[in-house]
């Protein structure tokens, strides 16, 4: 199935998701990865508001290149999401709904996805190019000094993504490769 | 005595610049052959729609002069100097200007920290990682294979017993590949040495990723280990970005030198559909 979901998103939206399907994703999504999840977790250990609201927020692992003249921003592919899972269930239980990245996540990551029934979607790896041109607008709005690791804010169209943890504990990366074994097996057998 | 060739490090700054910015932008042949054929004969029908966007990505770098990927990698730098070639000026630090340069001139990331616990970057993406092999003539062979990191946090090194022999090394590559999973971008590349001392079986890892994907290793009995990797790999079913498919990796290189009559080292260089190079000879 495909969806066409709209940030800030809410429980009943994501709810329908299942590993496997294809959501474009619209609205405001921040960028986020190691150094800014360390400085992010920080300030909740301070009582300190963070740099955006995390109710029904996304937030997309990505340091983007710089962009070019003219343009809203440069290759923007994700980077692996499991350096970040550390941070995650905590922000999860803070409202995240969303995370957009590649690669495994650990089960604390898992749980804490399923007990607020949130997303983990895939961002094409390697693919930074052809994921730009779906970022429309981007500013820095924290820790400009972290450089590509600076916290951004980006309004998105349509940006293609797969969902790899669903809100009822599926996981793509389990039953994708698992679903092909088995066709492979039944056209021998 | 054979004379010798005076070359300026600026000549190897113009090429280190320019290939910097060429291995960023577009992909070497045979690796984008290996991605075509791929696609072409893939079954699985998400795996074959999500091979095409890669395919689509490289399209769309050309086409808006955009990094293929946002992780521009550190800059590896392979410099083969011939013996009676005499290069006038610091050759590191010439090496670091081009990369200084490339990277700033067409965009690229800067993804380099000066420290590893203290975690600063250096801004410039400097320094670069360099290699100097020391080879017969006069020429110069520059290489630049950028590396990102989501590919080379999934490489690993062991120091396997002589009795674990062939098998103990398949069993290392394909368990290296299996804790890897999605992480590393696939389809993968790997660049694998066996033999030699700890640091030499890593280094020939790397070095083994700059061989073309459609050149296998001229010793047929490692050529043809190459060929079964790439099979088993393929066999585990984790397909493209790790989605399911047939297509988990583009293609096994293999490094192999002599070693201690006690040790047999392994080590995989984990790459990913990106596997970037461009060379020049001065």
């Amino acid at each position: 199935m495909q969806y066409h979901l709209h940030t800030p998103l809410t429980r009943e939206d994501l709810a329908p998701l299942q590993a496997g399907d294809t959501v474009l994703l619209s609205g405001v999504v921040y960028t986020a990865r190691d150094a800014a999840h360390g400085r992010m977790s920080d300030l909740l250990d301070q009582g300190k508001p963070l740099p955006f609201d995390l109710k029904g927020a996304a937030i997309y692992y990505v340091g983007p290149t710089p962009e070019r003249p003219g343009c809203a921003i440069g290759a923007a592919g994700p980077t692996t999401s499991g350096r970040m899972d550390k941070f995650t269930p905590r922000l999860l239980d803070l409202g995240l709904a969303c995370m957009i990245g590649k690669g495994k996540r650990s089960q604390a990551v898992k749980d804490a996805v399923v007990r607020n029934g949130a997303v983990y979607l895939a961002a094409i790896g390697g693919a930074g190019a052809l994921m730009s041109g779906s970022i429309k607008h981007c500013e820095i709005i924290a820790w400009p000094d972290l450089g590509c690791e600076a916290v951004r804010r980006l309004e998105v169209e349509e940006m293609p993504l797969t969902v790899l943890l669903d809100p009822h504990g599926g996981d793509l990366y389990q039953s994708g490769p698992a679903a092909y074994l088995a066709s492979k097996q039944e056209e021998q057998g | 005595m054979s004379k010798i060739r005076e070359l300026s490090a600026s000549a190897i700054t113009d090429a280190v610049e320019r290939l910097c910015i060429e291995a960023n932008t577009s992909l070497p042949a045979d690796v984008h052959a290996a991605l075509d054929a791929a696609q072409a004969s893939e079954p699985w029908p998400l795996a074959k729609q999500t091979l095409g966007l890669l395919q689509q990505n490289l399209c769309v770098a050309a086409e808006k002069e955009l990094p293929i990927c946002q992780d521009t990698g550190m800059a590896c730098v392979f410099l083969d100097i011939g013996q009676d070639l005499h290069i006038e000026g610091d050759l590191q630090a010439a090496v670091d200007e081009g990369v200084r340069r490339g990277y700033e001139k067409a965009y690229l990331r800067k993804s380099v920290t000066g420290d590893p616990l203290q975690r600063c970057n250096t801004g410039d993406n400097t320094p670069a990682f360099l290699t100097v092999h020391l080879v017969p003539g006069d020429g110069c062979r520059v290489t630049v294979a950028p590396k990102g990191a989501g590919s080379e946090n999934m490489s690993r090194l062991a120091m396997l017993k002589p009795a674990d022999g062939v098998e103990g090394v398949k069993e290392f590559v394909l368990e290296t590949v299996r804790l890897a999973g999605a992480n590393p971008c696939p389809p993968i590349v790997l660049g694998i040495g066996i033999g030699g001392t700890f640091d030499k079986c890593a280094a020939l890892a790397k070095q083994a990723l700059l061989r073309p994907l459609d050149q296998p290793n001229p010793d047929p009995y490692y050529a043809a280990l190459e060929r079964e990797l790439l099979d088993a790999v393929n066999a585990t079913g984790f397909g493209p970005q790790g989605f399911g498919g047939a297509t988990t990796c583009l293609g096994v290189s293999i490094e192999q030198a002599p070693t201690h009559v006690a040790c047999l080292p392994v080590a995989v260089n984990m790459s990913c559909h990106v596997t970037r190079r461009a060379w020049a000879e001065l």
